[in-house]
């Protein structure tokens, strides 16, 4: 069982408030992500349900029961961290056994579940390796097997995936994926990537100066945010916003076109603009276009195989069932 | 990082190092100040009266008084200027690419480890004695008459031995500032076509700066306190030719019982250590934000 | 990089700072000389000591019949080991606290502290000489123990802060959220990462109360005398029997060059109290 809820949750450090009062129901079984540009106060809030921080005001409950006085021992949950914290003067075995030690779990229980997580993290032929001997990734499995052998209600993970290079990063991502599917365990995932965001979660929580912008599902926040920054924030490559005259004709103060979302035309469309910088994937060309009259340039997103370059005139035409328009205050309207 | 239950933990934790040493720094200091105060010799028992600022009157006008001022300057400025010239140079040398470079670099460092009594013996007996010392007989060697080193040449002879014992010192710190200058400047500045010697003034020297500055620091608090080492050669002598502060008020408090004008130099003391305590304490404060 | 540096300058560097070393080294290889000449060798010129006299052991001999060597190098062992260790005891809470738990007057109880080992021990001197001697503390070696101790301690707190300080924080956040209490952490987690640290404050600290010479030769006499004052006996006029002071030297300094040697690293950061690194 993992259902976690955060009621009034504050946090102040000194008089500066890093979370004002927050609300947020975590469900059993469910994959969170928290999301947000750095300083957002994701990582405070995993930190204090983790219980490594007090909160200020607010109670956080853990299936039912209030955990805002308990140590972090005491209320069930594993965590990954950034650095992955594994002991170097401990063999993986030990650092892996570490959380069953200290709950005095019996010796062949210890050993069985040791066994099943290297198994599970193809880790069996590391076990009696320092940290120090292992790769990122290896270092990354142990962290996680270490949070597996506890049981926890949650795992919490702080930007676990950071400190890899990018394909280990995607293979990792996969892994986790398929933990949770296979686990069935709530898991709380910090990241300020929002393509782990998009990939991995049930439900994304995207943050702002320690403010809830918007919860949903990633298909949720990406066909509807509820503002601009969301809208900014997921999806990549970033959509586009437009402001002024062009705005004014959807009757917004802004509008935003994701880069798919825009056809691309070499004769005819609804704006003309020239080419600049593209931007060749194989699959995909990302092209970014200066439209007559618009303040920024616009990324549009093309077929592999679109003859155009740099200076050439392109036609655009957004597809208008899935502009979005935003108030003067970056809110949606529907 | 940090809930409740840690910080009052911690609190806890720092309380018996807090209370020792606020124990250790405020009752000895109290009683010199009471007893600087007082008319109080340990062979006249009795009361002892106040007397105001008598104390301090005797001890400033003793005649031993500026003459240990005055030695203790010599002395601390001496071992100073040996010390951290010598040691740059040390450092520079065992910079270099050579065979051998951890051997010499322990045996340079050795002196350090030996303890005051000792090398304040060694020194007077062994080199210094005019008759069987090594130096003696080398001098003669060399058909010169030799030299009383604590007759004639008493201070600079302390300062000798002092600067033996500290040059380790000084070397093994610069040394290790040295080795943190980045080499890519050394190179961006000889690719710009700068020499030697203008390496070694724009860019080294002002990188040693401040190793330079706590070498000297940390030395002045300690040779703002040698003793043993007057201690076994001079006893402070020939008179008070090697009488420094630390060793007079040795003398005034534990040969002449007189702890009224012990404590009255003890003061003094510790204001002249302040001083200087006061900059080495901004240099390192300095280092802990960074 | 480095670059090629030709043979010859390579060998020249090697020549000058070898004199150089080894005349820095000198003293400490004569009195090893001397120390195994008889009295009346000892006092020959150095080259007849080095080449024309024979080689003997008695010096040790008669030191140790002289003065009882072996109970002032234990009164050194124990007044060294104990101020060491009890220094430890409270040291480690208080780094540990200071290090993980930061305040916001941290700092400034980190300096005060540090500004405690700027007092000068004259200045106190009388007061403590009182002290213990209405107290029976003088010429014992758990007064001496004691004042080693405090004097020493701003240093051994200072060196374990900054150990301490190296080891991440997450480390110990991790131990905390797989069920282990404070006690657990410090036992199972900071002192293994610790140890090369704290290794390197007990030696840096043996080697400096072994070697303290201004409370060890006013506070004791006979009884709880170590090295330092035993040496100090050696002060004229048995200072001219040379091979029995290099024999006793010998046996003051070698165990704690040995240490000095192990730790000259350590030493700086110790010695600077962290300002040079």
């Amino acid at each position: 069982m993992g259902r976690i809820q955060l009621k009034q949750v504050k946090k102040a450090f000194g008089d500066v408030e890093v979370i004002p009062p927050l609300d947020l129901e975590i469900n059993d079984g469910e994959f969170v992500v928290f999301v947000g540009p750095s300083g957002c106060g994701k990582s405070t809030l995993l930190r204090l349900i983790a219980g490594l921080e007090d909160t200020t005001s607010g109670s956080i409950e853990i299936d039912g029961e209030d955990a805002t006085g308990l140590p972090p021992a005491k209320r069930g949950l594993a965590m990954v961290f950034q650095s992955y914290a594994l002991y170097p003067h401990m063999s993986v075995r030990k650092n892996i056994a570490f959380p069953m030690r200290m709950a005095k779990v019996p010796q062949e229980e210890q050993e069985k579940r040791i066994a099943q997580a290297a198994e599970a993290l193809n880790l069996t032929d590391y076990l009696d390796r320092r940290p120090g001997q292992l790769s990122g990734g290896q270092r990354q499995r142990v962290a996680i097997g270490r949070a597996i052998v506890r049981e926890p209600a949650a795992f919490l993970f702080d930007e676990p995936l950071s400190n890899l290079d990018a394909a280990l990063r995607v293979g990792m991502r996969l892994e986790i994926s398929e933990l949770h599917k296979r686990l069935k365990t709530t898991m709380i995932y910090v990241t300020h990537d929002q393509v782990e965001a998009m990939t991995m979660a049930d439900k994304i929580v995207v943050l702002q100066a320690g403010v809830i912008e918007q919860v949903g599902s990633p298909l949720e926040l990406y066909r509807t945010p509820r503002n601009k920054f969301v809208a900014g924030f997921i999806g990549s490559p970033k959509m586009n916003l437009i402001e002024g005259a062009e705005a004014a004709k959807h009757n917004a103060h802004t509008i935003g076109a994701r880069p798919e979302h825009i056809s691309v035309s070499g004769d005819t469309g609804t704006w003309k603009g020239t080419v600049g910088v593209s931007e060749h994937l194989g699959s995909d060309t990302f092209f970014h276009v200066n439209v007559e009259g618009f303040a920024e340039p616009l990324t549009v997103r093309a077929g592999g195989d679109v003859d155009l370059h740099y200076g050439d005139t392109i036609y655009l035409t957004p597809d208008p069932a899935l502009i979005h328009k935003f108030d003067g205050n970056g809110l949606r309207i529907e | 990082m940090a809930t409740k239950a840690s910080r009052s933990a911690a609190r806890l934790m720092i309380s018996p190092a807090v209370i020792l040493l606020l124990c250790w720094m405020i009752v000895p200091l109290a009683m010199t100040i009471y007893f600087s105060f007082l008319r109080y010799n340990l062979l006249q028992p009795g009361n002892s009266p106040f007397v105001g600022w008598e104390n301090y009157y005797w001890f400033f006008t003793d005649p031993s008084f500026s003459a240990a001022m005055i030695n203790t300057l010599v002395l601390v400025g001496g071992v100073l200027a040996i010390t951290t010239i010598g040691g740059i140079l040390f450092a520079l040398l065992l910079d270099q690419p050579m065979w051998g470079q951890g051997v010499i670099r322990i045996m340079v460092i050795a002196p350090f480890f030996v303890m005051p009594t000792v090398s304040g013996l060694v020194w007077k007996n062994m080199f210094m004695n005019p008759v069987n010392g090594i130096f003696g007989h080398l001098t003669q060697a060399l058909g010169f008459a030799p030299i009383d080193f604590f007759g004639q040449i008493p201070m600079a002879s302390i300062i000798f031995i002092v600067s033996w014992q500290w040059l380790p010192f000084a070397t093994l710190i610069l040394l290790t500032a040295f080795q943190s200058l980045d080499q890519e400047q050394l190179e961006a500045a000889e690719m710009d076509g700068a020499s030697w010697v203008s390496r070694f003034w724009f860019i080294m020297l002002p990188h040693l700066a401040r190793a330079i500055t706590v070498v000297i620091l940390i030395q002045t608090i300690f040779l703002l306190s040698i003793f043993a080492e007057i201690l076994v050669t001079t006893n402070g002598g020939p008179g008070v030719a090697t009488t420094n502060l630390t060793y007079l008020i040795y003398v005034s408090s534990l040969l002449q019982y007189d702890v009224g004008i012990g404590s009255a130099g003890g003061v003094v003391a510790i204001i002249l250590a302040n001083i200087v305590a006061f900059f080495l304490m901004r240099m390192i404060g300095k280092n802990l934000d960074a | 990089m480095a670059r090629a540096v030709s043979k010859n300058r390579k060998t020249l560097n090697t020549v000058i700072a070898g004199t150089l070393g080894f005349l820095m080294f000198f003293p400490i290889v004569w009195i090893v000389v001397v120390s195994l000449k008889t009295e009346e060798d000892a006092i020959r010129a150095p080259l007849e000591i080095l080449f024309s006299s024979g080689w003997t052991l008695e010096s040790f001999g008669a030191v140790q019949a002289r003065s009882d060597y072996f109970k002032h190098f234990s009164n050194s062992v124990i007044i060294s080991l104990g101020s060491t260790f009890l220094g430890l005891l409270i040291a480690i809470p208080a780094a540990w606290a200071m290090a993980f738990v930061p305040a916001k007057r941290t700092k400034d109880v980190l300096m005060w502290m540090l500004s405690t080992k700027m007092l000068p021990p004259v200045g106190v001197l009388i007061p403590i000489y009182l002290i213990f001697r209405d107290t029976g503390l003088l010429d014992s070696r758990l007064g001496l123990t004691f004042v080693l101790m405090m004097i020493n301690l701003p240093i051994i707190i200072w060196m374990l802060y900054t150990y301490f300080r190296e080891i991440p924080g997450e480390i110990l956040e991790a131990a905390r959220m797989d069920g282990a209490s404070l006690r657990d952490e410090v036992i199972y987690v900071l002192t293994p990462m610790a140890i090369p640290g704290m290794a390197s404050t007990i030696l840096l600290n043996i080697i400096l109360s072994w070697n303290e010479a201004f409370w060890t030769l006013n506070l004791t006499a006979a009884k709880a005398a170590p090295l330092t004052a035993f040496i100090a006996s050696f002060s004229s006029p048995e200072g001219l029997f040379y091979a029995k002071l290099s024999a006793a030297s010998v046996m003051a300094i070698a165990p704690i060059l040995i240490m000095g040697w192990f730790s000259q690293k350590q030493l700086v950061r110790g010695l600077t109290f962290g300002a040079v690194k």
